[in-house]
């Protein structure tokens, strides 16, 4: 699957100017496509930093939208393709279930929080908690992600071609990250661990799917859980 | 002279009570804290502290029986396109499945629909067979977003995003690997025998500001139809409510520290949060203050037992109550019926809240197929119906005899305290005073 989505037919585009069309209408207009239509093209402009831009979505809708969008921004995605030519406020696709979400630009807190399915792009930074509690979402940052990312994760990848921040990791259950750049520190229970062949194939899969073709798996250190808090130890008391 | 020492018997001390020492004890033994389920067991001041004075010459009472007196209720009427309509005020309260056995959530889901009221899911998801016997469902919005997913919070009729529980404000949740099964694995995302996890605050929004723009995603991603609570813990009522109120809820959950938990450490049971008597007031304050009081609709959780004190919450400005452990109670949960087994286990019934080792006799707060099957869903919902309808009729019975149509025109003024301190938190007077302490001006 490639990110880059190709067009039916330009005919049935819409076009939502949220600068005069309420949210509302955009968001309806979504979730009232049935399976198998062809108007399935949307386009949003002027969302000016609106929340909750697209949320919901659960047909394979095609959205751009052109301009930033504030919080939650294909929120629950399930099966869109969302771009969002700008950057993206707190919770980007939180807790998306599949489809793909790209951000052109950054994305603030918590992008793909709790997510359990789909792939996230991310072409610039992301802040912090990134991939916080993700529960299988697929997430690749093209630049550097905030403190405490990962945590709690539970399963899916955060592949990050830049650094990472404080944190990394905490708490983290089955979730696997892919570090490129400096890791600033690692949270409780997380560890670096080994780059087998197998990882190195899932890695160059998941660049492949998001479209990145300029770096190579063997360029990044794989970070998961060292599985010792799983079951409560009062000697462990301390590392949290 | 010689002297005798008289015999003084020996005295043990009332801060190093029996229960203190073996706390000590048990803490020193096994170097873990101690993690029970339901709610405090300490005595505070509760329902029972307040009396309802009945009709007299300048108030008539209605006939029982005859004249009528409506329980209904409609939750959700601010925002939402399709609001709740229950007929009795009495909800159940969100109790996860993984706590609880899949035949413990069909029999709530069973006995609510029978007495025409919701339940709610809980920690860990939706599952088929709950939704399939709820005629309506209450879905929780939970920090751990264990089980979330678009499709239930569609096939949901209400959302409750919980911010705290009664039991534990500002606690999150554990749910021991022993108590967890395939199926509760699968639902949560985790491989199975590890220690879970409930987050204690949400991932993706902390903060007022923030809750007012989750409220409108969920609303977006529902477009509008299923009214939204928000559930909290007993900790700052007035402020709480009003927070809530603002963020854009229709209806607020306010849990008081008797509320049930299924798994929480006895330290944070016993010294965190208020008690439900102190919260009510001060919530339906902020009601009254933003002039949002039966707009915005107050549910009151948090040692509910009978009809009494679902007609004392009312009195005091809710408008609805929710039940966890009495519903467990009614289904079957801490029988004597078991005596022998719980006797086995340490315990004795009525005190058995080792509900996180999933090892109930009574087949309720466990994952182990062959407890489970002890609980049959069908009588057990049939137990809990009547429960239900048996409250109900109670607090008609006060409403009656306070001269009220609706069991919603219950009023403050129904009440007295037995106690300073119930008089205090319920603000009503001392029984056979005009007086209420902290009100005009001592
Ligand atoms: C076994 C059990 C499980 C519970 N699970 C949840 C839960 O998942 N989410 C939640 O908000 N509250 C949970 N609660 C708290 C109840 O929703 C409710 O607040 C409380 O039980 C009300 O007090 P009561 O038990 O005195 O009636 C649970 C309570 C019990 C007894």
């Amino acid at each position: 699957m490639s990110v880059s989505v190709k067009r039916e037919s330009l005919e049935a585009m819409r076009t939502f100017d949220l600068a005069t069309t309420p949210l509302r209408e955009l968001n309806s207009a979504l979730h009232t496509i049935s399976p198998g239509a062809n108007d399935t093209n949307f386009e949003v402009v002027n969302p000016r930093g609106s929340h909750s831009v697209a949320v919901g979505i659960d047909q394979p809708v095609v959205v751009d939208v052109h301009g930033s969008v504030g919080y939650y921004c294909a929120g629950m995605n399930d099966g869109g393709n969302v771009t969002v030519h700008g950057s993206a406020g707190p919770g980007v696709a939180e807790n998306m279930m599949s489809g793909t979400v790209v951000i052109e630009g950054d994305a603030s807190q918590y992008a793909g929080a709790t997510g359990r399915g789909g792939l996230l792009v991310i072409k610039g930074n992301a802040a912090s908690r990134c991939g916080i509690s993700m529960k299988g979402i697929d997430i690749v940052v093209h630049g550097n992600i905030g403190h405490m990312s990962a945590f709690m994760g539970q399963s899916g990848h955060l592949v990050v071609l830049g650094n990472a921040g404080e944190a990394l990791g905490d708490s983290i259950y089955e979730a696997k990250l892919f570090v490129r750049g400096e890791v600033k520190s690692l949270g409780a229970d997380c560890i670096q661990k080994d780059m087998k062949p197998k990882h190195l194939k899932l890695l160059a899969d998941l660049l492949e799917k998001a479209g990145v073709t300029d770096v190579k798996p063997e360029e990044f250190k794989r970070y998961g859980s060292a599985r010792k808090l799983y079951n409560f130890n009062i000697d462990n008391a301390e590392a949290y | 002279m010689s002297y005798h020492n008289p015999y003084t018997p020996p005295r043990k001390s009332a801060t190093f009570d029996d229960y203190t020492l073996a706390e000590i004890r048990r803490a020193a033994a096994t170097g873990i804290y101690d993690i029970r389920g339901a709610g405090t067991k300490r005595k505070v001041p509760h329902f029972d502290d307040l009396l309802f004075l009945g009709a007299s010459i300048s108030r008539y009472p209605l006939e029982g029986y005859r004249e009528k007196c409506d329980t209904s209720v409609v939750l959700g009427s601010r925002y939402a396109k399709k609001p709740i309509v229950l007929k009795t005020p009495i909800t159940i309260a969100g109790m996860s499945f993984g706590a609880l056995s899949g035949n413990a959530k069909e029999a709530l889901g069973r006995g609510a629909t029978i007495a025409g009221t919701s339940t709610t899911t809980g920690d860990g998801g939706m599952t088929d067979e709950e939704r399939g016997h709820s005629q309506t469902l209450v879905y929780q919005y939970l920090p751990s977003r264990y089980g979330m997913n678009p499709k239930d919070l569609r096939r949901a009729d209400a959302i409750e995003i919980v911010v705290g529980q009664g039991a534990k404000p500002g606690g999150g949740g554990m749910l021991l690997g022993q108590k967890i099964s395939d199926r509760v694995a699968n639902m949560r995302n985790l491989p199975k025998g590890i220690d879970q996890r409930s987050a204690c605050r949400h991932p993706d929004w902390t903060g007022p500001d923030d809750l007012e723009i989750k409220i409108m995603e969920l609303r977006e991603i529902t477009d509008w139809e299923k009214p939204i609570y928000v559930k909290v813990g007993g900790a700052r009522p007035y402020y709480d409510t009003a927070l809530a109120v603002k963020a854009g809820a229709d209806v607020v959950v306010l849990d008081g520290m008797q509320g049930g938990t299924a798994a929480t450490q006895d330290v944070f049971i016993e010294n965190v949060g208020m008690p439900t008597l102190a919260c009510i007031r001060p919530a339906v304050q902020a009601l009254q203050d933003l002039g949002m009081h039966r707009k915005v609709q107050l549910i009151i959780s948090g040692g509910i037992r009978s009809g009494a004190d679902v007609a004392k919450a009312l009195a005091l400005g809710a408008d609805a109550v929710a039940i966890g452990t009495a519903a467990l109670v009614a289904i079957g949960d801490n029988d004597p019926h078991w005596e022998e087994e719980y006797q086995k286990l340490g315990t004795t019934a009525g005190a058995y809240d080792d509900w996180h080792e999933g090892k109930d006799p009574a087949g309720i707060t466990t994952q182990d197929p062959e407890l489970s099957k002890r609980l049959d869903p069908v009588a057990a919902g049939r137990r809990l119906a009547n429960y239900l309808k048996v409250m109900t009729l109670e607090a008609q019975t006060i409403a009656r005899a306070c001269g009220k149509n609706h069991l919603h025109n219950l009023e403050p003024e129904d009440l007295v305290a037995l106690t300073i301190e119930a008089s205090a938190m319920a603000q009503v007077p001392l029984a056979g005073t005009s007086w209420i302490p902290g009100k005009g001006g001592f």
